[in-house]
């Protein structure tokens, strides 16, 4: 495996490898000195144009327990227009000397274009509305380890909630989850859908009511207040009433159901109770998971040996080599 | 051995050979380091983990018979997987399942590896890094069912249950049932 | 002026196809016959081999972007029109999203001097239909009219304002233009990157729906109903527009339309590798939309194939798919894709390429003419059998953001005769 772009391309065998690989990091993490040489020599760069403090941190922890050596490039996307393109700013600083870039981009796409100019290896931390794959698989990893389900989730019923036609943590996740065979509903307003979704895998329902009580992962999304200037949705407090997780619906939940977010956490919207009082809250355990997570990706990557085998569903083209005509 | 073709695989230790091995090796063990106090033994990922298993349980009943006063004493085990700190990295995939687990701080122990063919000496130079994360052992030990020559870093091992040269291309593998070599 | 001898090609116009020579002088067709070469009046002409090759009136492109003045980094109006004219184009119309925009007479002028200049092709400069293509107030029309230009739109941009766009309706009509509309109701595409479709939902993509661009062409057909006034539409791109214009036409409105090549060649699916190169304005869309653009230039309902051309600099085409502006070129393989894509007629191929258009723009005194003695040579000459590879480094063009780099393609233009001149002579411009 040469990039980690999109979980599409990625199989259940190859998420169960992956999810079984976290284990080991898990065990690592756990040690009073939870450093391991594999990746030394390695060069990580994390560039995000996006800021994101906790996703870089995880990265960022993650390459040091294999002892890569890290840069952290966080590039507010003004210093690009600058006048230094996109193109430029991976150029530039794979001349360094780097064997991956960790990306994350307002653009959709970004992270696989960027696959042109570069031989290193891409992973990408979520770009536009795409794709965010890491975070599908700690999501993965959180279920797979707190409902027992190492071998696959047939049979688990997942709710993924709220907005989800602006959420590439949705998108990850409907690919993720149905891979390992869930039956997974998405559960938002028809102006908070994709517009043509017609042969994903998944149900859909406007009433959160209807499944609270039956599903066993409720995965609550983001709602941002952005939403209401393009008129997707009244209010923030109609959305809460509709779809928020309130007292009355967390009390319906089923005793094992996990409550899931992929954070920062909008208190009183979506979230409209303490996660703290949820005993089915995996919130803190998706960030632990995280590092772990992103270190088996790491290391599959640039450590395992997989990258020298040639990779049929590679989305990525071969990095061109020619000058610009 | 060396330089004849194998017309097949031959079995050079027998189930009793690797049975009686396991045994003095664990008397071994307990003579050279005075008893059993400190010790621990900690088996690589994959092929000595059952190896240090049955030590575990050979030396319960040698410090038994020794001390019959007190009941057996089990010799704390561990398992050590090297995967992350070979120096071929990225020359093998990973095996999963094969987990680390060091239920003991090493400080200050005799820490016995125990493999079952010691062979370039790569694997056990990965071990003894792999040791340094979980402690300072005062000394560490190396116990091997086999050593097949061809050593590529200055390691020998203290306890050995059979010299067997070998060629490069040749295979060893151990099991209860007996030594083969393909 | 130097003549012409265009031999052992097959004639294709209005009137029909025969094998026939072609001799012109002094701008003019003066001889179409057998064996011309023989003539002894032609031995000092300069001879144009056209065995395996259809002799056509020049096309006209209703709809190019040449950039100048204020975008020269991208294309100039020589280097465009090199390009059109190895395109097989005599004529093109220069749309006015121009820096600055073509609303007033002294930018009108500069284009047209710039165009004489080049000589490769005739340039027909399109008008804005509001000052600054802004969309608030009338750009003088009768006073652009008066100084020959025929076409204006806000191409670019739709007029969004009902009220405005009735109003130039209106006010053109008396003054022998047509007005031109690039459909596009900005409200319903803001931010837009692809087509609203499965694709840009699987993608994460800000999508442009289909009725963004269908809501203005019923507008402006009902307008076009109201006022009596001629409306042309740009780059038709989707299944109900075409319906709709169908439905127009059988009631008698003066409605035209044109497409573009790659909305009857190229699905939203060319984005799912993120490659900016196939961002458009309206977008690339589904295969029903393709088969009813096909359709459409079947039956007549679209009139004129119009390749949009748009060059962008590389640099602005590798940036982030939402980051970069949309366009592709097209004048240099809009022949081949018509030829090879449109399962039509050859006739009716170069009538959507040639004197269709030249007659929206009101070019036909000297475009799309036919071929016959008297009438202006403007000429082209084209193998419809020859394969070539698109090589974006190898196009005239100043930019190099073409869907097709790498495809082969079959059809290609072999000689180009503007005004007389062969500016195209074996695939290789002149000057």
């Amino acid at each position: 495996m040469k990039h980690l772009l999109d979980i599409g391309h990625l199989g259940a065998a190859q998420i169960h490898h992956l999810l079984d690989l976290t284990d080991h990091m898990v065990e690592i993490n756990q040690r009073p000195m939870p450093k391991v040489p594999a990746l030394r020599g390695k060069t990580v760069v994390n560039l995000f144009f996006e800021d994101s403090t906790r996703t870089r941190t995880s990265f960022d922890t993650a390459a040091r327990r294999l002892s890569a050596d890290v840069m952290n490039f966080a590039v507010s996307s003004s210093s690009v227009n600058k006048g230094e393109s996109l193109r430029d700013t991976i150029e530039t600083i794979t001349a360094m000397g780097v064997d991956a870039f960790v990306v994350r981009h307002a653009s959709s796409g970004a992270p696989q274009q960027i696959t042109k100019w570069t031989t290193a290896s891409i992973v990408n931390a979520g770009d536009g509305w795409h794709q965010h794959p890491t975070q599908a698989l700690l999501d993965c990893y959180t279920i797979r380890t707190r409902l027992g389900r190492t071998t696959g989730f047939d049979g688990l019923h997942i709710a993924i909630v709220g907005d989800i036609a602006h959420s590439r943590v949705a998108r990850s996740n409907v690919q993720a989850f149905t891979a390992l065979g869930a039956r997974v509903t998405l559960v938002a307003p028809p102006t908070l859908l994709p517009a043509d979704i017609t042969g994903w895998p998944v149900a859909v329902s406007h009433h959160l009511d209807a499944l609270i009580g039956e599903a066993d992962v409720v995965y609550l999304l983001r709602m941002q207040r952005e939403r209401m200037r393009d008129a997707l949705v009244p209010s923030l407090r109609e959305y809460t009433t509709l779809y928020g997780l309130t007292p009355a619906r967390a009390a319906r939940l089923q005793p094992h159901a996990l409550v899931m977010h992929p954070g920062p956490m909008n208190r009183g919207v979506e979230m409209a109770v303490d996660p703290a009082e949820l005993p089915g809250s995996t919130v803190l355990h998706q960030v632990t998971n995280g590092v772990a997570v992103r270190m088996a990706v790491l290391f599959e990557l640039l450590g395992s040996g997989s990258e020298m085998t040639t990779d049929a569903v590679a989305t990525a083209g071969t990095p061109e080599t020619g000058t610009r005509s | 051995m060396a330089g004849q073709t194998s017309g097949g695989p031959r079995l050079v230790m027998s189930a009793d050979d690797v049975r009686r091995a396991i045994t003095r090796i664990g008397h071994e063990i307990v003579e050279h380091n005075h008893g059993v106090e400190g010790v621990v033994l900690v088996g690589l990922q994959r092929g000595g983990v059952w190896i240090a298993q049955q030590l575990q349980a050979s030396i319960a009943r040698i410090d038994a018979a020794a001390h019959e006063a007190a009941g057996p004493v089990e010799v704390p085990l561990g398992t050590l997987d090297v995967s992350f700190y070979r120096d071929d990295v990225g020359l093998r995939p990973i095996v999963p399942g094969s987990v680390t687990d060091i239920p003991v701080t090493l400080d200050g122990a005799h820490v016995v590896l125990v493999d079952d063919v010691l062979f370039t000496g790569r694997t056990v130079r990965a071990a003894l890094d792999a040791l340094n994360d979980h402690g300072r052992p005062h000394t560490v030990q190396l116990a091997v069912i086999v050593d097949r020559g061809h050593r590529e870093l200055p390691i020998r091992p203290d306890y050995i249950g059979k010299n067997l040269p070998t060629s490069r291309h040749e295979n060893v593998s151990v099991t209860v049932d007996g030594v083969e070599l393909a | 002026m130097t003549s012409l001898l265009i031999i052992n090609g097959t004639v294709l116009d209005q009137q029909g196809e025969r094998k026939a020579d072609v001799a012109v002088a002094d701008g003019s067709i003066v001889a179409v016959g057998a064996d011309l070469r023989r003539d002894p009046s032609f031995a000092e002409a300069i001879v144009l081999e056209a065995d395996g090759c259809i002799v056509s009136p020049g096309f006209v492109d209703l709809h190019v972007h040449l950039r100048e003045p204020g975008r020269e980094d991208a294309e100039t109006i020589e280097t465009g029109s090199r390009a059109a004219a190895l395109g097989g184009f005599t004529a093109v119309v220069a749309m006015p999203n121009t820096e600055p925009p073509q609303d007033s007479l002294p930018t009108i002028e500069f284009v047209r001097s710039q165009a004489i200049r080049a000589g490769l092709c005739e340039v027909s400069p399109a008008g804005c239909i509001t000052l600054g293509r802004a969309g608030e107030q009338l750009a003088p029309l009768g006073e652009l009219a008066a100084a020959g230009v025929t076409l204006f739109t806000d191409d670019g941009n739709g007029v969004q304002d009902p009220a405005l766009m009735r109003r130039a309706l209106e006010y053109a009509k008396p003054l022998g233009i047509t007005l031109a509309q690039h459909c596009e109701v900005a409200s319903l595409t803001k931010g837009a990157v692809m087509h609203e479709g499965s694709c840009c939902s699987h993608l994460g993509l800000p999508g442009w729906p289909s009725i963004a661009e269908e809501l203005m062409v019923h507008r402006d057909i009902e307008l076009c109903r109201l006022t009596g006034a001629a409306v042309h539409f740009l780059h038709l791109s989707t299944v109900r527009s075409v319906e709709l214009v169908r439905a127009a036409k059988a009631a008698g409105l003066p409605v035209t339309a044109e497409a573009t090549p790659h909305h009857f060649t190229l699905t939203d699916e060319m984005l799912r590798g993120f490659d900016a190169v196939y961002k458009v304005n309206p977008p690339l869309r589904t295969i029903d939309d393709i088969e009813a653009i096909k359709q459409g230039l079947r039956d007549g309902t679209i009139d004129a194939i119009a390749t949009d051309h748009a060059p962008h600099p590389p640099e602005a085409k590798e940036a982030p798919l939402d980051q970069a502006p949309p366009g592709m070129l097209g004048l240099e393989t809009a022949l081949a894709l018509a030829l090879c894509e449109l399962d039509m007629p050859l006739a009716d191929v170069i009538a959507a390429l040639s004197w269709k258009p030249a007659a929206i723009a009101r070019l036909d005194a000297r475009h799309g003419r036919p071929v016959a003695v008297g009438e202006p040579a403007n000429l082209a000459v084209f193998d419809p059998t020859a394969e070539w590879t698109v090589i974006p480094s190898k196009l005239a063009s100043k930019s190099r953001n073409t869907p097709y780099a790498g495809r082969t393609l079959r059809g290609k233009v072999r000689h180009t005769i503007f005004a007389g001149t062969a500016v195209v002579i074996d695939g290789v411009a002149q000057r």
